[in-house]
């Protein structure tokens, strides 16, 4: 999901894990991110604060969970009420720290991050008794009489790595989620935006069980710090270089991991049956790219592929609806910071696409605000093709037929989301027959983010693990298989010593041949 | 050579053939041909590698297998339809659902104490599921190795399905090329390896590990039933060296003697007066494990402890199955896993004391209650984490297909069996299909205050403001 400031240097040291000499990937690995490591401390990376208080942090956390308290259905309802309250009492605040650190209109605040968060809290609230109800499940014959079921069960300890571009949403979604699953939580937003950061840390406390929920500030040597611990889990949502090194380390604690990363969404745009749909349809693919914190969304539209033929109209349309929309640049984020600015600055000076710059391209460095710019067939190999974008420049890569999208789509890295707007069913179905993603949404863009029954999460590059909704839960929770049994009934076939009669009669059983079996036990059929 | 055999698995998972449904039935039908028709060389290759008893190789890995086929076969057209999910108010009119694929080339390295079993079950669900599989069954079963290397290819397709025969170096070579997901069943410390690896590519992985698997023994059971499972679950299952075998039992002192006299006799009921003898006992695997084994009870304050059995054949690679009374618990014997015949019995004096005992561990893959009391189930089943738990006998819950089987914590992640198996090497994709009809212009800017309210009333599932919505308020000027 786009690119970080830091990386990470993990501590693995293959002696501690005894790796056969032959397994050097590991350590290259581990060469790689301490150079990288040095190289940000060397360039003056973020000083970072209470380092040293971190061990404590995750003690008392540890004890917290140990203590129980967080196992009752009271806890975890009083701290899902108290994050609905703040969200309430704090919600002016709440757009202020979103409007300092990327620009984002109040509207935009509430749509993408408030609102979905109240949404979430309440959907938790009303389903947490269902969640925590034991499943029971089938038993087979031969193991009468028993019970079984499926004994959700929290985790421990959990810690969620949160990001920079929807600093609230992604750092209190999954808190909830691990709450409702009973555990106790520590969430490090990002210190990219450092208003947010600074407002969860300072406030939350208040509304929750701050011994069990904690909100640890810091940068790269903080993250690097966390992943030194054990965990029960950790969900980290960010770009795949940094995933990959947090897994690395997790793996020394054998801490599963969740990661939500980013990748380079698609939008396949067939022609439109009416002037009406092809004016919503351009709606949806605008809200869905500029209107997101200008771009910088995992889930945002990163380019578009539509036929040759409908171009000149799909481009004049885009045009019209942009000025409307974006007539006050208040209405647009910013970018987060002057990295970012330059590294998307630097997509569009490439002497190979400056050429194909077809709308917009002003910048301001000071204001940190780029003008939503359209571009038509940059190079495939040029950067802005190549990485995700994650900004508000809008490629547009013309085909012969909109059903080759398919095998572009193939070719590229699994992305997070694949959007297509057309109505035609046979080029829907070969969509999602023959791409993969995380999701697939037709016909609009970014709001299958806000259905609960859905689950969010990536595949391949894009990430593995799922949340929203109950699966938020269960991405934090156990599934404890249980099964007890009575002393009623002996099948004493199961015990030595073993003979040819004894495994003869287990055949029948297993085969349910229950008639057989009984023949078989008198003695009445080989 | 891994690089190879991934490229071709990837041709053909890319050009669709592991897709139809057919295909994966054929594939399983097979597999369930291959083992009614071979289960002669399955058990002879398993007694080879393990000396494993007839009952045993039929109980434990041919007969679960050709379940978890069947299983599988029937369950695969339910399980692989798309599922309708309830989208939102937020969204109306929109229809969602959740629709499986497979991840794509999986590989599969399996463990030596269930060698079978451990290969085919998650090659079953990789297979229900979609995927091009690679097996590395494990080198330390050589004859099942061999066996998988030489029959598979004469049963399913092997341009989707190979196996890849070897030890560290070919792991480790099949550890650097990219997989979809990685299923590995062994211990935690190539767990951790395993688990690094997959990180350099993103990989997400299952990790079946272990753990001590702890059985408490309450004093109001029927003992003489409870000693008996006890005992088939220990040396019943490839004599201990059983991920999810009893590891040691907790018992109050008081009960202790009483319990120990029903396991001597019981254990006699069942192997003899000289178990080494006994054809219905596996042996150790190879002469490592086997002085491995050997080396926990060398220690003068260990071999003090043992109360029963202790006779080892170091030839025939056997040991008897020994019980042991209160061994100091800073020993290895009873910190690290012991995967063999050893039971040592730990005493406290009230019997809720073994459930912080139990916790004062690191998380099993496995824990076991006999008792009548259900208070003292529910605060077992309330209060220990632990990968499976099952009351009143030991090991069954993983012939229950409906039941997730894996580990948490040090015990592993990610569980199969069933659908379980099925979920494992699945994505699920969720699909959202709008429609036109509904056009929510709140959500765009400019934004007024009158699209905010409409907005905020949308996303906490208003019909009012549902209604005011697809209704076209605010009215856009043109």
């Amino acid at each position: 999901m786009g690119h970080q400031d830091h990386s990470f240097s993990c501590a693995i040291h293959p002696s501690s894990l005894h790796i056969h000499s032959a397994f050097t990937l590991q350590s290259e690995l581990e060469l790689e991110l301490e150079r990288r490591a040095r190289k940000l401390y060397e360039q003056g990376g973020q000083r970072t604060m209470a380092v040293a208080g971190l061990g404590e942090t995750v003690c008392e956390l540890r004890q917290a969970y140990e203590s129980g308290k967080t196992r009752s259905l009271a806890w975890r309802q009083a701290q899902l009420r108290g994050l609905l309250r703040f969200l309430k009492e704090e919600e002016e605040a709440a757009f202020a720290a979103l409007r300092e650190d990327l620009g984002k209109h109040r509207a935009e605040a509430y749509r993408d991050e408030v609102g979905l968060l109240v949404k979430s809290a309440n959907e938790a609230l009303r389903q947490l008794g269902k969640w925590t109800t034991p499943e029971r499940v089938w038993i087979p014959l031969v193991a009468f009489p028993a019970t079984a079921q499926i004994v959700p069960e929290p985790l421990g300890v959990i810690l969620v790595f949160s990001c920079w571009n929807v600093p609230l949403g992604l750092s209190l979604e999954p808190l909830i989620g691990a709450i409702a699953a009973g555990n106790a939580v520590a969430v490090k937003p990002s210190e990219l935006s450092p208003c947010t950061a600074k407002f969860i840390g300072d406030n939350i406390g208040r509304y929750v069980d701050a011994s069990a929920v904690k909100v640890v500030q810091g940068g790269a040597e903080v993250g690097e710090q966390l992943m030194e611990h054990r965990w029960d889990k950790v969900l980290f949502t960010g770009s795949p270089r940094i995933g990959r090194a947090v897994m690395a380390a997790a793996s020394r604690h054998l801490t599963p991991v969740a990661l939500e990363l980013g990748g380079k969404c698609p939008c396949i745009f067939d022609m439109m049956g009416s002037a009406r749909e092809l004016q919503i349809a351009v709606n949806r693919i605008i809200g869905a790219k500029w209107s997101s914190c200008a771009g910088q969304a995992c889930l945002a539209i990163d380019y578009v592929l539509v036929e040759e033929r409908y171009l000149p109209i799909l481009l004049k349309v885009l045009k019209s609806t942009l000025k409307r929309f974006f007539s006050d640049p208040d209405h647009m984020a910013r970018i987060v910071n002057a990295r970012h600015f330059e590294r998307l600055s630097n997509l569009l000076k490439d002497k190979a696409v400056a050429p194909s710059i077809l709308h917009g391209g002003s910048m301001d460095a000071k204001d940190l605000y780029i003008e939503p710019t359209i571009l038509l067939n940059p190079p495939l190999d040029s950067a802005i093709m190549t990485e995700e974008i994650f900004g508000p420049l809008l490629p547009i890569i013309t085909l012969k037929k909109i059903e080759d999208s398919v095998a572009f789509v193939r070719a590229m890295p699994k992305p997070l989301a694949i959007y297509a707007f057309t109505g035609d069913a046979a080029l829907r179905r070969r969509i999602v027959e023959e791409t993969s993603s995380g999701t697939v949404v037709f016909n609009d863009a970014l709001v299958q983010y806000a259905i609960d029954a859905l689950p969010f999460g990536g595949v391949g590059q894009s990430g593995f693990g799922q949340y929203h909704g109950k699966y938020s839960f269960e991405m934090f929770s156990h599934k404890k298989a249980v099964m007890k049994r009575g002393y009623l009934i002996e099948l004493t076939l199961r015990y030595p010593p073993w003979n040819e009669r004894k495994i003869n009669l287990m055949r029948r059983l297993y085969r349910f041949d229950y008639v057989g079996f009984v023949l078989s036990f008198l003695g009445l059929r080989r | 050579m891994a690089e190879a055999v991934v490229r071709e698995l990837r041709a053909s998972f890319t050009a669709g053939r592991t897709r139809p449904v057919e295909w994966r039935a054929a594939q399983l039908t097979a597999l369930v041909r291959m083992i009614e028709e071979k289960e002669a060389d399955i058990s002879a290759a398993l007694q080879a590698d393990l000396a494993k008893p007839h009952m045993e190789s039929y109980l434990h890995e041919i007969s679960l297998a050709k379940a978890s086929c069947k299983f599988s076969l029937k369950g695969m057209k339910s399980w692989t339809k798309p599922e309708k999910v309830p989208s939102a108010i937020t969204t109306f009119p929109s229809t969602a659902q959740i629709v499986p694929e497979p991840l794509g080339v999986v590989l599969i390295i399996s463990a030596w104490n269930y060698p079978f079993l451990l290969s085919i079950d998650p090659v079953i669900g990789a297979i229900a599921a979609g995927n091009a599989v690679v097996l590395k069954p494990s080198e330390i079963a050589p004859a099942t190795s061999s066996l998988f290397a030489k029959l598979l290819p004469e049963y399913v397709d092997n341009s989707c399905i190979k196996v890849v025969e070897g030890g560290v170096d070919e792991t480790t070579d099949l550890l650097e090329q990219k997989w979809d997901k990685i299923f590995y069943t062994g211990n935690g410390t190539i767990g951790r390896i395993v688990m690094t690896a997959a990180a350099k590519h993103l990989t997400p992985v299952a990790l079946e590990l272990g753990g001590k698997c702890p059985v408490i023994v309450d004093s109001d059971v029927d003992l003489h039933v409870a000693v008996k499972r006890i005992a088939v679950g220990k040396w019943g299952c490839n004599n201990g060296q059983a991920c999810i075998a009893p590891d040691y039992i907790i018992t109050t002192k008081s009960f202790a003697p009483e319990l120990v006299d029903s396991l001597k006799r019981v254990i006699k009921r069942f192997y003899g007066e000289d178990p080494l003898q006994s054809a219905d006992l596996s042996r150790i695997v190879n002469s490592k494990h086997f002085n491995r084994l050997t080396s926990l009870v060398e220690d003068k304050k260990v071999a003090d402890k043992i109360v029963y059995g202790g006779q080892t054949d170091e030839k025939q690679l056997k040991i008897a199955p020994t019980l042991l009374l209160d061994v100091p618990l800073d020993t290895a014997l009873m910190t690290g896993e012991i995967f063999g015949p050893y039971l040592p019995i730990v005493t406290v004096e009230k019997i809720e004391d073994s459930i912080d005992f139990i916790n004062s561990k690191t998380k099993p893959l496995a824990a076991y209650l006999f008792t009548k009391n259900k208070k003292l189930q529910d605060n077992f089943v309330t209060n220990v984490p632990a990968g499976g738990m099952l009351v009143n006998d030991v090991a069954l819950h993983l012939t229950n297909p409906h039941l997730p089987f894996g580990g948490v914590g040090e015990s592993g992640m990610g569980s199969y069996h069933g659908k379980f198996s099925f979920d494992c090497f699945t994505h699920k994709k969720a699909v959202l299909i709008r429609g036109f009809g509904g056009e929510a212009t709140a959500r765009y800017p400019p934004y007024t205050q009158e699209k905010q309210k409409i907005l905020r009333g949308l996303i906490n599932g208003s019909f009012i403001a549902l209604i005011l919505a697809l209704l076209g308020f605010p009215r856009e000027k043109r």
